[in-house]
């Protein structure tokens, strides 16, 4: 089993859900990632979600693009986020890591390369948006070997006739996009997401995240009893563009509050 | 050569290694709807001539292929005709396009279409459709170049559409095509994205490429018929590439037809100040394919430089990038000086006033036909008209309106 496997099945078993936190790396500035990255483990995460910086973001909305530019200005590449997975490891062999982004960086580095680099550092997944089941010859046998799991998207317009696939090629869990939309972007429908996962679940055996336009701790509440994880992501880079200009602790600050409020309102659904 | 160009690309959008889907999950049903409902459509006598109607009786196709004989002469070499998609209504080839995805948009019952656009063209072009269709229209274009075109600007809103300046990134058509993306990510139950060029997800590149393959097939009838022979060369400017892909692609099967692609080279290609991916680029993804692309050693896309908005772009067509590989097609580039001369000749020798986009097209046709004999013969994709350009011109030749 892979750490992923391990930590959800634990969860499971202890009637928890997990919460997955979003954050670009580099972002606001290449020395604060590493440091965010224990604070949210300290602050109740269970996995950690880290963006990689591509120049063009087109499935995020302007607080994950704007995220991305302020990391780009500080030219972080993939080798840079491994670096910083690396150095994370070093005080925390536990945490499932998830990177997060677009193809092209990754095509860049090769898929071989970047498996056995990824792999190597200790990331445990990847999730790469513009990559469907259908272009993944030759992406997929490069993780399957290195040991990663494969994360894909599921959304609201995914047809049944693509589930069989996305269960499949993808191991780890898989991600509901609980909207249509960018990162960030309106608020939940709670009845539609609901729906939504029980449709899912006839077809797909693996843990299901939900993700997407989770702001606050009620979305939260909300979601963590449809889902096995609850990822958060824009209502978290948001508190860090607006703590930009800040020292490294008021923007941990900001953060850590609001982690707070999103692993209470997990627990209070998870005690129901 | 023994390729059947005909069976490119293949059902899931493949050009040899480029093309491809790679789009988020939430348009991978709207993508596949859009394949299924346009392989059922593109054979179906009735869509056919409802297209070849609009294109007679609305746009003014056949377009003239005209035979630019003081021009050629003072060149000392081949003769150069050229296709004159700068009379089409709207002024460009655009609208070739707009024309056939309006209708299909029309069959899948969207209310809504939206477009991205660079020097403005495909926007007036979609504008123009959304009006005679009624249908609402957004387009995004980028902050920048929504103020070095801006008269095709005034005439979208005139049309009725909504123009919305990007300001992300380089604010340019790369950040308008995001911008457009997400919308459709978000509205994509009632939308029809109407992409102006033969890249993006499958089946775009196959069905922009089909809808604007009317250039060559009308221009391949008319040398055969004025020279009684197949030309000798082709040139056409490669932004995106659709203008390219359209005149060349009933062509291709003609080996003893020259092709030759020209990219705008900018400030000079040594100078990485251009947007020449086939020239200098390598293959990647963007956009919901893989293909050559402007793009650093990390696989972050690089900013691109050209005197037009147009070509302003750091991808190409799938298609394109399968023609370099196989060597079908010559790619080369021409800077924004000598596309600027070009535009000077074209007008000066025949009172043609082109596109800056086209511009790069007379520039190289400048540079290959004196190598040439007098029995021989170019044909140029004229794809645009310079009305757009006058802002731009009046800058640089310092002259006020």
């Amino acid at each position: 089993m892979s750490r992923i496997q391990q930590k959800l099945a634990s969860l499971k078993a202890a009637g928890k859900t997990a919460l997955i936190p979003y954050i670009t790396a580099g972002d606001p500035r290449p020395n604060a990632t590493v440091a965010l990255m224990h604070l949210l483990v300290e602050k109740g995460a269970d996995m950690i979600e880290l963006g990689v910086p591509f120049s063009d973001p087109m499935a995020d909305g302007p607080v994950i693009q704007k995220a991305v530019e302020r990391a780009l200005e500080h030219n972080v590449s993939l080798d840079d986020v491994l670096e910083y997975v690396r150095a994370f490891r070093e005080k925390d062999s536990n945490t499932p890591i998830i990177l997060m982004g677009y193809l092209n960086p990754i095509e860049a580095m090769g898929y071989e390369a970047f498996a056995a680099a990824a792999s190597s550092v200790g990331v445990d997944a990847v999730l790469t948006v513009d990559m469907p089941p259908e272009e993944s010859v030759g992406y997929l046998p490069a993780l399957r070997n290195a040991g990663l799991d494969r994360v894909f998207l599921v959304s609201p317009t995914t047809p049944q006739s693509r589930l069989a696939a996305v269960n499949e090629k993808g191991s780890g869990f898989v991600y509901y996009v609980s909207l249509k939309g960018v990162t960030g972007s309106k608020e939940l429908d709670v009845a539609d997401v609901t729906a939504q996962i029980n449709r899912l679940k006839d077809k797909i055996n693996l843990p299901i995240g939900i993700g997407f336009g989770i702001r606050d701790g009620e979305a939260a509440f909300q979601m963590a009893q449809l889902g096995d994880a609850v990822i958060v992501g824009s209502a978290l880079v948001s508190l860090i563009e607006a703590n930009a200009h800040q020292d490294l602790y008021t923007i941990e600050l900001a953060v850590g509050e609001k982690m707070t409020e999103f692993r209470a309102a997990i627990d209070r659904a998870d005690a129901l | 050569m023994t390729i059947d160009f005909s069976k490119f690309p293949d059902e899931h959008g493949h050009f040899g290694p480029y093309g491809g889907i790679f789009a988020p999950e939430t348009l991978m049903a709207a993508l596949e709807q859009l394949s299924q409902e346009y392989q059922s459509v593109k054979n179906d006598p009735q869509f056919l001539s409802e297209i070849s109607d609009d294109l007679r009786d609305y746009v003014g196709r056949p377009t003239p292929l005209y035979y630019a004989k003081r021009w050629s002469e003072s060149l000392g070499g081949a003769k150069i005709y050229l296709k004159r998609e700068d009379l089409n209504h709207t002024g460009a080839h655009k609208v070739n396009n707009t024309i056939g995805q309006a209708l299909l948009a029309k069959r899948l019952g969207k209310k809504r279409i939206i477009a991205e656009t660079g020097a403005g063209q495909h926007g007036v072009a979609s504008a123009t459709v959304a009006a005679r269709l009624g249908l609402e229209c957004v387009v995004y274009m980028g902050a920048d170049d929504v103020v070095r075109q801006a008269p095709n600007v005034a005439r979208m809103k005139m049309l009725g559409a909504t123009v919305v300046a990007v300001e992300s990134g380089s604010r340019t058509l790369k950040d308008a095509l995001n911008e457009a993306m997400r919308d459709w990510v978000t509205n994509v139950d009632d939308t029809f994205y109407i992409i102006g060029t033969v890249a993006g997800p499958h089946p775009y590149p196959a069905m922009v490429r089909d809808f604007q393959a009317v250039i060559g097939l009308e221009a391949r009838e008319q040398i055969l018929e004025k020279e009684g022979k197949l030309p000798d060369a082709l040139i056409a400017c490669v932004g995106g590439g659709s203008n390219a892909i359209g005149l060349f692609h009933k062509f291709l099967p003609d080996e003893s037809v020259q092709i030759y692609g020209v990219e705008p080279a900018g400030y000079g290609l040594e100078t990485g100040k251009h947007a020449a991916p086939l020239c200098c680029g390598k293959p990647g993804v963007l956009h919901g394919n893989r293909t050559y692309l402007m793009q650093d050693e990390h696989g972050q896309i690089l900013g691109t430089h050209s005197i037009s908005a147009g070509l302003d772009y750091p991808g190409v067509g799938p298609e394109h990038a399968w023609l370099k590989d196989i060597g079908r097609v010559n790619y080369v580039a021409i800077t924004d000086e000598e596309a600027l001369q070009g535009f000077r000749d074209l007008t000066r020798f025949e009172g043609i006033i082109p596109a800056l986009e086209s511009s790069h097209a007379i520039a190289y046709a400048t540079k290959l036909a004196p190598t040439m004999r007098k029995d021989q013969t170019i044909i140029v994709n004229l794809s645009g008209r310079g009305d757009k350009d006058m802002n731009t011109i009046a800058q640089i030749e310092g002259f006020k309106f």
